[in-house]
């Protein structure tokens, strides 16, 4: 199983979203993280999906995607040229001696604090989808009360644009 | 000119070409009706029993015309029950538009009286929908729609206008007939790899689906195969694409197909094939689908290459043109070894398929050609799903596209009337629907519709009193649990007939309504068929009728469909005779 990162331009109209996720769950396609929002224009949105899965599903789901009348481009990013960030909220239960570990496990990733009560620390984290992995793997001891992932965004490297 | 939303609609169905439209009326599509009325001289609405019958006659028309078919129906209940007819025709790419009405918009999402979000529901069957919110969009939509219908791969779209849009006032311009989206262009490398892989063949195949009709490549294909010496074979959406009495025709393949033709393409070591989808019902189990042929796949639509079939070179682009441009790039190939067995595969079919002189489903159906051979109708067959519709694309010959009409990706029960009705409409020829008891049973009410509009439909029930076709399979696979599938019902269709208005002639005796013996389970239905002769004098007055006219022939409930691929099963486990010990 390999992960694809697809960004999708579609028309920025009502319905979209919903006609595109449905495909993939009409044609048994399964998504990993799926995320939608403005672009530099008003009348595009792009969506970028993750999916693990092999070359010929991802070639079948770009060939569906193209299809779709909302759809205006597809794009498989490539690993190498691409740019690929996450952005995760995690709500950690912590206690007066537990403090400074997480304090420093946040220091080292470049987290950021952003909610302090006594009961819990909110902490911010962005980057590659790996270290947000490995950064809710160090905190999972304190006890994890939430979470929130926005999934990938991504854009390829240089000049080059996903335009219509 | 300013005009009514509702009017609109009907000027844009008018421009686009729309002669006959079919549906029902309703509450929040009363504007439309109005407008209808006010231009009933230039556009002819067909009212049906039911809107799915109305879905399927638009159906129909658009697959015995190659048109546009167009189906009106009103918000809640009207639109849903189109959606039977939307999924036939998005399985089997058939063009078509369904304009439905819905509530005011300020009435939207407030779970109102016949409110129902049908382009919520109807997202995964059409190519695309729409929510015509405001009156400024209405003529554009409606045109985009005609487009996306009939581009490409045809198929289905829905536009759902609320009332309010139908009510307002709003410019309104005559455009020209859109244009379909141009086609891609062909690429002559993948021209040039495949005559090496057609050079390098020599058992080469040639296998065509319902794009071949889309694509009108009859010719085309009967050219390449004479070039090539390749058989031909089709998924049933295929046939009369091709004549049938082609001397390289096949015929169908697959779960149902003919021995020769399903054979020949495990054999072949090269399979062209063009506008076909490789269903699951042609190929079975697809790890042992022709395992002996490089594949060669043409097709319009790029999602389909490698979806279900991987190919060994891919082709997108209008199969008419890749074909003409194979046969004139290619050179003459001979293979006599290759059309020696092929003759050997059809010499023995023929002996399969052999008839005697009592009533099968096979000899019905050479009645049926025979009688209206004898009438001078060209006809087109519609039929309904299940075992008839097997028989009569095994049997029935066909001239000319677009002249078998049935429900292939979908195998909508209940399809075939209306279908029937749209395809005499549209082209006024003779219609012979061929149905089972229980398809039948399924929308027999657009009988009414083919009385009303004095619709040359001849109705052929094969009646059984079974459901033929799972009944075969329980036989079979189910150890002759018949569940559910012994109907014992008492409805005499030839009064059914009568009632709605209409002649009718009965040949046989079925049991518990004409038949003296009480054979409830049908286990011996030797006494109640009738004879052949009988059946050719009936024949022979149906086709004396100008408008509908329905035939009840009682038929053997334990006639099989033949060959059979066991469901999951490929070419090894072909059943040709079921009673022999597998």
């Amino acid at each position: 199983m390999e992960q694809f990162i697809i960004s999708i331009l579609v028309a920025n109209r009502s319905g979209v979203l919903t006609r595109v996720s449905s495909m993939f769950t009409r044609r048994g396609f399964n998504i990993d993280t799926l995320t939608v929002g403005a672009t530099e224009s008003p009348e595009f949105s792009r969506i970028t999906i993750t999916l693990s899965g092999n070359k010929a599903i991802c070639d079948q789901i770009v060939k569906q995607l193209e299809k779709m009348y909302d759809v205006s481009k597809v794009q498989v990013m490539k690993r190498d040229s691409t740019v690929a960030r996450e952005l995760l909220l995690i709500k950690i239960k912590h206690t007066p001696e537990q403090r400074q570990d997480i304090l420093s496990v946040t220091d080292v990733f470049r987290a950021k604090i952003i909610d302090f009560s006594p009961e819990a620390l909110v902490i911010e984290i962005q980057g590659a989808s790996s270290k947000i992995n490995a950064f809710i793997e160090l905190l999972a001891p304190y006890g994890i009360l939430e979470m929130c992932r926005t999934g990938l965004v991504a854009l390829e490297r240089g000049g080059n644009c996903l335009k219509d | 000119m300013k005009l009514k939303g509702a009017q609109i609609i009907i000027e844009t169905l008018i421009e686009q070409g729309a002669k006959t439209v079919f549906g029902y009326p309703g509450g929040q599509v009363i504007d439309i009706y109005d407008a209808l009325y006010m231009a009933q001289d230039r556009i002819h609405h067909i009212i049906t029993a039911h809107e799915q019958g109305a879905s399927h006659a638009a159906d129909g028309f658009a697959r015995a015309t190659g048109e546009v078919g167009v189906v009106i129906a009103t918000s809640g209940p009207g639109a849903t029950n189109l959606v039977t007819g939307i999924a036939t025709a998005y399985l089997d790419s058939v063009p078509l538009v369904a304009i439905t009405g819905n509530v005011p918009n300020s009435l939207i999402g407030r779970d109102s009286f016949q409110e129902v979000d049908i382009t919520g529901v109807t997202m995964p069957i059409t190519k695309h929908n729409f929510f015509v919110k405001s009156i400024e969009d209405l003529a554009p939509t409606i045109r985009e729609a005609f487009r996306i219908a009939k581009s490409g791969r045809p198929g289905p779209v829905l536009v759902d206008i609320p009332k309010d849009v139908q009510q307002a006032v709003y410019e309104y311009e005559a455009a020209p007939v859109v244009e379909k989206d141009a086609v891609p262009e062909i690429c002559m490398d993948s021209i040039a790899e495949a005559i090496k892989l057609i050079k390098e063949s020599k058992k080469p195949y040639i296998y065509i689906g319902g794009g071949a009709i889309t694509d009108n490549a009859g010719e085309e294909i009967a050219a390449l195969a004479d070039k090539i010496d390749a058989p031909i074979g089709c998924t049933m959406m295929g046939l009369s694409a091709v004549p049938t009495d082609n001397p390289k025709w096949l015929g169908m393949e697959g779960m149902h197909g003919h021995y020769a033709s399903s054979i020949a393409q495990n054999e072949a070591d090269l399979i062209i094939t063009a506008g076909c989808r490789f269903s699951d019902r042609g190929t079975g189990n697809v790890s042992k689908y022709a395992r002996n042929a490089k594949i060669i796949h043409i097709d319009i639509d790029a999602s389909e290459l490698n979806k279900n079939v991987k190919a060994h070179l891919g082709l997108t682009g209008s199969m008419k043109k890749i074909i003409a441009a194979l046969c004139e790039n290619c050179e003459k190939q001979e293979h006599p070894e290759w059309m020696a067995r092929i003759a050997e595969l059809k010499a023995y079919t023929e002996e399969l398929e052999r008839q005697g002189n009592d009533i099968t489903p096979f000899t019905a159906i050479d009645a049926i050609e025979e009688a209206a051979k004898n009438a001078g109708e060209d006809i087109i067959v519609a039929t309904d799903v299940g075992q008839h519709q097997m028989w009569a694309a095994q049997r029935f010959g066909f001239k000319s596209p677009r002249t078998f009409i049935s429900s292939g990706g979908l195998g909508t029960m209940g399809f075939g009337l209306g279908a029937a009705i749209g395809a005499a409409t549209a082209t006024g020829k003779k219609t012979v629907l061929i149905t089972g008891d229980g398809s039948f049973g399924m929308n027999l009410n657009e009988l009414a519709t083919a009385v009303t509009n004095n619709v040359p439909v001849v109705v052929f029930v094969m009646n059984n009193g079974v459901l033929g076709m799972v009944r075969q399979w329980q036989t079979l696979f189910f150890d002759k649990h018949y569940s559910n599938t012994t109907l014992q019902r008492k409805t005499d269709f030839v009064k059914l007939a009568e009632a709605f208005g209409m002649p009718a002639y009965r040949v046989g005796n079925m049991p518990g309504i004409t038949c003296p013996k009480d054979c409830e389970n049908c286990s011996n239905m030797d006494n109640c068929i009738g004879t052949l002769d009988e059946l050719k004098a009936v024949l022979k007055k149906a086709f004396e009728a100008e408008g509908p006219v329905l035939v009840d022939c009682t038929i053997d409930c334990d006639a099989f469909v033949l060959p059979m691929l066991p469901p999951g099963g490929s070419i090894d486990d072909i059943i040709v005779d079921p009673t022999a010990n597998n």
